[in-house]
């Protein structure tokens, strides 16, 4: 039983804790919250399903053109829906386009894709539905890989420290020259293959299904709020967290219950420290 | 009569003779458009004027359903009573709903109320000793004569009607321009005295109580309901049909509501894709054309503006707005010291700003002039010294406080709202001094009329007063910037403050201008308002002030009148050249 909690616990948060990265690597490149994060968890699920289940692909090739898809849907957000408004970042008006966009996306997927969970192939063949079933490793080897690349990124090549630099200063990154548009580009493009691996990993866990982006977006942004905008480590630590509680509450005292209490301490923490539990307060507005 | 009412009386009779020639289907149609207006309209004041992001509203619908559904079946109760437990369950959800909305920024709310319909849903389908779960309940039954599809039609007709009033109401009131301020100008909102927890706080009740009663409607008008009713593409048709009528306005989500009630009644094959173009709708909205259908219908301001205009005060009006006598209390700081960071912007400050002087401030930049200013108006909390009016200390970090006490501002680029009327714009510097509460607002009560006449009346004279009296009914975002100054200060004029901190004023305008607004400077000051003037334009300063202190990295540099500022040494080498 607890080996059961643990081990889904730690697959549903590896994959919180992606889409979290996910929306953190919009963020750091934008300033911008995308509804979109969520949907391209989904979308990994699904293209996933698609190019190896039914297409019948074999399983690297397929792998890699639903992480290429999900990069180009993630382009394609900054193109449609962020670049545009990044103007009048103070309106807001992203969160109205990013989510025009991922009701889109989430409503082409369940017309044209389907209503219904469709199943995910097995990758590897360790399916025996015990706690070392590769469905609930998989998200976590994701995770890992994750962190490493984004680390090996940011410390070791010269385009992560760019993207670092347009996080940290917009402005200042752009007088030294550095391409911000095109980096922009970039991070949108790596937050879909991030976003994409995290549904492709956990697709046998949470199957192929549209309303996953809409699931995703919710607990994926739990973390993120929780450890503070732009802040990896607060959203994989937080997301690994919410998992296994999400899980143990879910055996223990059943579904809603589990709802209800994620929910009531994301309130309570935000209300208490609006700018998360590891983040730096707001600036000055004046 | 008013010509603005035009509109929604040819809207609501067509709706009243839709029973003469159309059969019972659309008497359905007619009464769904009707019950999501209910709850529209009253959302409306939360998106549209206040901009708040609530994209989860589905949960207030599903909470009254359930709510007036579980007492009709379940306890027997009268179906109008039910629909008022309803409201009374709304207007309490709505606060809840609404409460981060106070701390927590666009896209976090956006997120908690999304969470707060997902719970909603959630606990509806387990709850099944109450709810029926997921195989439902009955909804209530109306008596007679509202028991058929025309009868229902008419009635909800009629409480669409009544929230189009009562919102209207509200939205041409100092509280409409009050959450229109705390969207587009939320720091000047808060200078002005507006507080934003209460007015908000009194919006979602009013707008949650709408949505309430719309779920009791709703769950009559299915008949029965299950969870599978409250789906949250209905949430995002409410939302978007606000946005797509147009921001600050209720004519256009009336419209919004209207057109994505009926559109997948004229297009069958495209119910299924129906989610997915009001999706692709909210996207174009936002991209195209942010004003929506209210942009399109605003006809008035694609009239041109007469070019070359010329901003001419009229002092003599002054003295008729600002009938307070000279205060006896000065504005005082005594040894301020504020960081940021490692910055010292100020560093040991005392100045003492007397009324019905013209105090001027100036200093190269970053010597700290405009951070003195924000610790007088409460937004910096100093970390040593304090700032008195007269003897009482000024509480920190509470700019809401400052309106009440006398004390107005400018800010240096100007803080408006563009979608609203230059007389809008001003008339929100009296926002404190309305006596009528949100009630008689809402019912148009005499006390509301009578303010809101005093209000435009007194708005006119500061227009008349800052020479823009011929652009009152103009939109804020066609003026040019240095009309836009001389709005703020009408708008600052509004409080009749007994000190005016204005925020380099001067930049940007024409020469003329400058000596024009130097001149209603003086004149203000002389009606006994003390003025605290920043500004960089040092042949104002010395022209009209009566003491200057000038600041050099956060500390006083000199103080007297103009004349030893002049002859001062150092500042002449540091800051005015030889």
């Amino acid at each position: 039983m607890l080996a059961a909690i643990l081990a889904a616990g730690l697959a549903v948060g590896a994959t919180y804790a992606l889409i979290g990265v996910t929306y953190n690597l919009m963020f750091s490149a934008s300033r911008v919250m995308s509804f979109t994060a969520g949907q391209l968890g989904m979308l990994g699920g699904v293209f996933g399903a698609l190019f190896i289940h039914r297409l019948g692909m074999p399983i690297i090739p397929g792998f890699i053109l639903a992480l290429a898809a999900c990069a180009l849907v993630g382009v394609v957000t900054e193109i449609v829906a962020v670049r545009p408004v990044l103007g009048s970042l103070e309106q807001h008006l992203y969160v109205l386009s990013t989510l025009g966009l991922a009701l889109m996306i989430q409503q082409f997927t369940a017309i044209e894709w389907s209503t219904e969970p469709q199943p995910f192939p097995v990758l590897l063949g360790f399916d025996g539905g015990g706690p070392l079933d590769e469905k609930f490793w998989l998200p976590l080897v994701a995770c890992v890989v994750t962190i490493a690349g984004l680390e090996f990124l940011y410390r070791r090549t010269l385009v992560g420290r760019a993207f670092l630099a347009i996080a940290e200063d917009n402005f200042a990154a752009r007088a030294l020259g550095l391409p911000e548009r095109n980096l922009r580009m970039g991070s949108y493009a790596l937050a879909g293959v991030v976003g994409g691996l995290a549904g492709f990993a956990s697709g046998e866990l949470l199957l192929a299904f549209f309303a996953n982006g809409a699931m995703l977006n919710f607990f994926g942004f739990v973390p993120v709020a929780l450890g503070g905008l732009g802040n990896n480590r607060g959203a994989i630590i937080g997301g690994i967290a919410l998992g296994v509680f999400q899980q143990a509450a879910n055996f223990l005292v059943g579904g809603v219950f589990a709802s209800v209490a994620v929910f009531a301490v994301f309130i309570i923490v935000l209300l208490v420290r609006p700018q998360g539990l590891f983040g730096a307060p707001a600036t000055r507005r004046v | 009569m008013n010509r603005a009412i035009l509109p929604y009386l040819g809207l609501f009779g067509a709706a009243l003779l839709l029973p003469l020639f159309a059969n019972d289907y659309w008497a359905v149609i007619g009464a769904r458009a009707a019950v999501y207006w209910v709850l529209v309209g009253g959302l409306n004041l939360v998106v549209g004027f206040g901009g708040q992001l609530a994209i989860g509203y589905v949960a207030l619908l599903t909470l009254g359903a359930y709510t007036s559904a579980v007492l009709c079946a379940r306890y027997g109760l009268d179906p109008f009573l039910s629909f008022a437990a309803a409201g009374v369950v709304g207007a309490v959800a709505g606060v809840i709903v609404g409460l981060p909305a106070l701390r927590l920024r666009t896209f976090y709310f956006a997120m908690t109320t999304l969470g707060f319909a997902t719970i909603v849903t959630q606990i509806a389908l387990a709850w099944q000793s109450v709810t029926g779960g997921g195989i439902g309940l009955p909804g209530p039954e109306l008596p007679k004569p509202f028991d058929t599809p025309w009868g229902f039609y008419l009635f909800a007709l009629a409480l669409a009607a009544l929230i189009t009033w009562l919102s209207a109401n509200v939205a041409s009131s100092r509280f409409g321009r009050a959450l229109v301020a705390i969207r587009d100008a939320e720091v000047a909102a808060e200078a002005t005295g507006i507080s934003k927890p209460r007015l908000l706080t009194t919006v979602f009740l009013f707008s949650g109580a709408a949505a309430g009663v719309a779920g009791g409607l709703f769950a009559t008008l299915q008949s029965y309901i299950t969870p599978d009713a409250f789906s949250f593409d209905l949430s995002v048709t409410f939302f978007i049909a606000i946005l797509v009528g147009g921001r600050g306005s209720i004519l256009g989500p009336l419209i919004g509501n209207i057109i994505l009630t009926l559109l997948p009644e004229f297009a069958a094959p495209l119910v299924a894709w129906s989610t997915f173009l009001y999706a692709a709708l909210l996207l174009a909205i936002v991209l195209l054309m942010p004003g929506g259908i209210a942009a399109l219908l605003d006809f008035s301001n694609r009239k041109p503006l007469t070019a070359n205009r010329a901003i001419v005060p009229r002092l003599d009006r002054l003295r008729g707005l600002l009938d307070h006598g000279t205060a006896q209390a000065s504005i005082v700081l005594r040894n301020v010291v504020l960081s940021f960071g490692g910055v010292r912007a100020i560093d040991g400050l005392d100045l003492t700003v007397r009324p019905g002087q013209v105090h001027g401030l100036i200093g190269p930049n970053g010597s700290g002039k405009t951070t003195t200013l924000n610790v007088i108006s409460g937004y910096y909390e100093p970390e040593q010294g304090e700032a008195f009016l007269g003897t009482t200390p000024l509480p920190h970090g509470a700019p809401q406080t400052r309106a009440a006490l006398g004390i107005a501002r400018t800010f240096q680029t100007p803080r408006l709202i563009g979608e609203a009327s230059v007389l809008e714009n001003v008339m929100i510097g009296a926002t404190i001094e309305g006596t009528a509460s949100f009630v008689e607002t809402m019912l148009s009560l005499p006390r509301h009329r009578g303010d809101e006449k005093r209000m435009t009346a007194q708005a006119m004279d500061a227009l008349a007063v800052v020479g823009l009296d011929g652009l009152a009914p103009v939109r804020a975002d066609r003026l040019q910037h240095s009309e836009l100054r001389f709005m703020e200060i009408a708008r600052a004029l509004m409080l009749k403050p007994a000190f005016l901190l204005l925020d380099e004023p001067a930049a940007g305008l024409s020469g003329d201008e400058i000596k024009r607004l130097g001149e209603l400077i003086v004149a203000i000051a002389r009606n006994g308002t003390g003025v605290l003037l920043v500004e960089h334009h040092a042949d104002l300063i010395f022209d009209i002030c009566d003491h200057v202190t000038v600041l050099n990295l956060g500390r006083e540099l000199a103080a007297g009148t103009p004349g030893d500022i002049r002859a001062h040494k150092e500042v002449v080498s540091a800051y005015l050249g030889a």
